[in-house]
């Protein structure tokens, strides 16, 4: 069997593994950067977990992490 | 630090934060070597150059079915020990394994044309991996339908430990019925039957994945971390603003 028979069928493989890591990766980055971006917006508005406010308040409020 | 005080989401954060670059720059010298040794691999007998597709898709089914196992672990850690972290971390990695179990679905696929002469064939090895896939997306879907957090852990605990019943059958289903899909040649009684010019390129694209694959769990967790933090604070707003 030649060497580069069903290279199209390696390439197409090796493609989507491409594909599949490089959405992972862009996921979670993208993801980290937007949570940041609002948390940081959040805290520009006076909230924090550990304000006075919001610490009366945190009793409503069970499953913060 | 011992691995109990992880359990604090803040500490967790602070390991997470120092650890990830090191793991990530680690996986992108793992995986160059793997992919290095991989090219140099030499054509097997019978699949001829198709065999490469292999140092993919068999480190993805290894990943997609780790994964479940490790979610399995969570849950348990959800209902029995209420740890803090397990239903953030098993929410984190159910699109990861749910990725890498369709990777292993399509390279299986693209090995299967010119292999078996077919894509698909509804045998018992494909088939279950193809519920395993459907599982991670039942998974993600119900945590997306139900709307509290610790409701939603608990009915993703339940249908994690009851589909982890897919994974012996994944695993066997290629001794317990007769399947087009090859029996175990890499873990099995007896060694491998794998020649090492296969094997360790192989075997080094799995290490290369599993770094890749505890890298990714980190950040999707810090991330999950962080979501709840905002969801925590937006109620907190609308609390003291109501």
């Amino acid at each position: 069997m030649p060497a580069t028979a069903h290279i199209d069928f390696i390439v197409a493989a090796y493609a989507a593994g491409l594909i599949v890591i490089v959405a992972l990766i862009a996921w979670v980055t993208l993801d980290y950067r937007l949570q940041r971006r609002i948390l940081a917006e959040l805290e520009r508005q006076g909230l924090s977990r550990r304000s006075t406010t919001l610490r009366d308040a945190s009793q409503a409020v069970r499953e913060d992490v | 630090m011992r691995v109990a005080e992880l359990a604090n989401p803040s500490r967790f954060l602070r390991a997470a934060n120092l650890a990830i670059p090191w793991l990530g720059g680690a996986t992108v010298l793992l995986f160059a070597f793997a992919l290095y040794r991989a090219m140099l691999a030499p054509d097997d007998y019978q699949q001829g150059a198709t065999v490469k597709i292999m140092f993919l898709h068999v480190p993805s089914a290894w990943l997609g079915m780790l994964c479940w196992a490790l979610m399995t672990v969570a849950a348990l850690g959800t209902l029995v020990w209420r740890h803090p972290l397990a239903d953030v971390a098993a929410k984190a990695a159910a699109p990861l394994g749910a990725a890498f179990t369709l990777l292993c679905l399509v390279t299986g696929s693209l090995w299967g044309r010119p292999e078996w002469g077919t894509y698909w064939v509804w045998d018992a090895r494909l088939t279950s991996e193809l519920i395993l896939f459907l599982l991670y997306l039942s998974v993600i879907a119900l945590w997306r339908t139900v709307e509290d957090a610790s409701r939603a852990a608990r009915a993703v605990a339940i249908l994690t430990i009851v589909g982890a019943i897919d994974l012996p059958i994944i695993k066997f289903s290629v001794d317990w019925w007769n399947t087009l899909h090859q029996g175990a040649s890499v873990f099995r009684l007896g060694g491998s039957t794998i020649h090492p010019a296969i094997l360790v390129p192989l075997l080094l694209m799995a290490a290369a994945f599993t770094l890749l694959f505890m890298t990714l769990l980190l950040a999707a967790t810090r991330n999950e971390i962080l979501r709840r933090r905002v969801r925590t604070l937006r109620l907190l707003q609308a609390s003291a603003a109501g």
